[in-house]
């Protein structure tokens, strides 16, 4: 297995203890752990650069938009894009995929028009477009799960017709760890008038993107569920995109030129940027993307992958156990939802967290999907970088006490 | 008694597994539900009521053991209570959880002060942020009986 356990260092909460157990952190898919790199780099930009940017004329206020810049230019290269300036920086993959709905669907969308999304999307890549559908009277219709928790792409035809403007769809869901058919949306879309936005909060964190030969108009992800900071994500978007979607909030930094009854705009991307931007947590997304770049994405990718088939191999081996997820590791990421016997999700998570084992329980932001899979909540455990086999363990040995606890042993 | 085993006594995954007094009424009734948004635990309450006393109750919910035994149990206790020995009863449980400090205290000797099995919930103590699910049941009663005051 690969073996990046020499990592853990790095992660100074890794550290933490409850009760004397060491912390098990399988909550990534929430958010990440931070590196001593991250949080180092954030505190030595407040130290040594901390400025406002892109207004200034001294010399510190200079520095500070350097380390703003660069760190979008890190970013941009992280996710293979031709320009950095096709990345816009926003409070999160929320926020971007709200700027899409805002800016591009609501002043494009007509009456009658389609929305397509998957059943297994966030609500993050749900809420905003019925939003914007109940403002233009578009209409949102969706694509359903096979027996594999996999979108299901029969029916794919019958749905996909002219009257579908937007394709909306994550890269990787957060409940299932299923991967969405990105590729496939893509080319179904290829050729008509609609353009494919990509939820890629789970995708670019655990697998190598490259926007260029993704092919997606849009792809929106956030920094803290990949080492860095909250509070920033970004929004990368083909160039005519971004060019023709309009900005969502106006302020300052995002005009060329402000008059008493109208304004223009700064160019892409700062006219997507309005008010003060998270500049020190740019830097921190920077170190978070140096950070992964140094390990190599198809390491993590690897290390996960592995993981995730040794955890589904000891889940397998306690009875009652259900999970809700693709059963082969190919085309699926670290997130394992799972049920056990008539024990409720939180329940299994308090009984976990005796144990020192932090998971995730409920309906993880994803209620259509639960309603789907008709169950009311599930318990999820995420894999990252960091974690390790020896936790997994850990992992099956509180799941067996549970069964204890709950008299089903 | 570890702190766990504490938590999940017997009698509460008994009453998780088995709820008394499931369903809903058909008479005249109050009805009140309560929501959990952050765990999403739900809970509902029928109460059919005689003067100012409670003859009959019917639940209705779903979520973590902890919320569901609490209702159960709370189903359980409330049935021939007037509204007095209830808002007793809501208040001692609540001194019980800790939600309440001992500003309100009650008298032992009132009926409404016997918690019985509701004891054992006690466990829960331990667990803070379980705390607000074996509150649903009794924030959801304390709607209820506020309606049923009005009908009155």
């Amino acid at each position: 297995m690969t073996d990046l356990s020499a990592l853990r260092s790095d992660f100074p909460i890794l550290k933490r203890t409850f009760d004397g157990r060491e912390l098990v952190y399988l909550d990534s898919a929430a958010t990440t752990q931070k590196p001593v790199q991250v949080i180092e780099a954030v505190d030595a930009y407040y130290r040594e650069k901390n400025a406002n940017v892109h207004r200034g004329t001294y010399r510190l206020s200079a520095e500070a938009t350097d380390a703003f810049e660069q760190a979008r230019a890190k970013v941009a290269s992280f996710i293979g894009s031709p320009k950095s300036e096709q990345l816009v920086f926003t409070r999160g993959a929320t926020t971007a995929l709200n700027f899409v709905a805002y800016g591009w669907g609501l002043h494009r969308l007509r009456e009658g028009d389609r929305i397509l999304l998957t059943v297994m999307e966030h609500h993050s890549n749900i809420v905003p477009w019925q939003m914007v559908a109940k403002l233009t009277g578009a209409e949102l219709v969706y694509l359903g799960l096979d027996d594999d928790y996999r979108v299901d792409l029969t029916e794919l035809d019958r749905v996909f017709d002219e009257r579908v403007k937007i394709v909306a769809v994550s890269g990787m869901s957060n409940v299932t760890g299923a991967r969405g058919p990105v590729a496939e949306l893509v080319a179904a879309a290829d050729g008509t008038n609609a353009i494919v936005v990509v939820d890629g909060a789970q995708l670019v964190p655990h697998d190598r993107v490259d926007v260029a030969s993704m092919g997606a108009d849009f792809l929106a992800f956030s920094a803290h569920k990949m080492l860095g900071p909250t509070g920033i994500g970004a929004l990368w978007g083909k160039e005519e995109r971004l060019e023709e979607m309009e900005p969502t909030e106006g302020g300052g930094e995002m005009i060329s030129d402000v008059g008493l009854t109208e304004s223009r705009w700064a160019p892409v991307p700062h006219k997507f940027e309005a008010g003060t931007p998270p500049i020190a947590q740019a830097v921190g997304f920077g170190a978070a993307v140096d950070y992964l770049d140094k390990i190599g994405m198809d390491t993590v990718r690897d290390h996960e992958r592995e993981l995730t088939a040794y955890a589904l191999e000891r889940l397998a081996e306690i009875p009652d156990l259900r999970v809700y997820g693709p059963r082969d590791v190919e085309g699926r990421g670290g997130a394992v939802s799972f049920e056990l016997g008539d024990i409720h999700a939180h329940d299994i998570a308090t009984i976990l967290d005796d144990h020192g084992i932090a998971v995730r329980a409920g309906h993880h932001c994803a209620k259509p999907l639960m309603r789907h899979l008709h169950v009311p909540a599930t318990a999820r455990a995420s894999f990252y970088i960091y974690n390790t086999p020896a936790e997994v363990d850990r992992l099956a040995e509180a799941l067996l006490d549970a069964r204890r606890v709950f008299g089903l042993a | 008694m570890s702190p766990l085993d504490e938590l999940y006594r017997e009698v509460i995954l008994d009453h998780y597994r088995n709820p008394r007094h499931r369903g809903s009424l058909n008479g005249p009734h109050v009805h009140a539900e309560g929501l959990n948004p952050s765990c999403g635990d739900e809970f509902a309450l029928d109460l059919s009521v005689e003067g100012d006393t409670i003859t009959d109750v019917a639940i209705q919910g779903q979520g973590c053991s902890i919320s569901q035994a609490s209702g159960s149990m709370m189903a359980d206790a409330i049935v021939g209570r007037n509204f007095d020995e209830v808002e007793d009863m809501i208040r001692k449980f609540r001194l019980m959880m800790t939600i309440d400090e001992g500003d309100n205290p009650v008298d032992p000797e009132r009926p409404g002060a016997v918690l019985g099995d509701l004891e054992a919930l006690q466990g829960v103590r331990k667990f803070p942020v379980r705390i607000k699910c074996a509150d649903l049941a009794w924030t959801t009663l304390t709607d209820a009986l506020a309606k049923a005051r009005a009908n009155a």
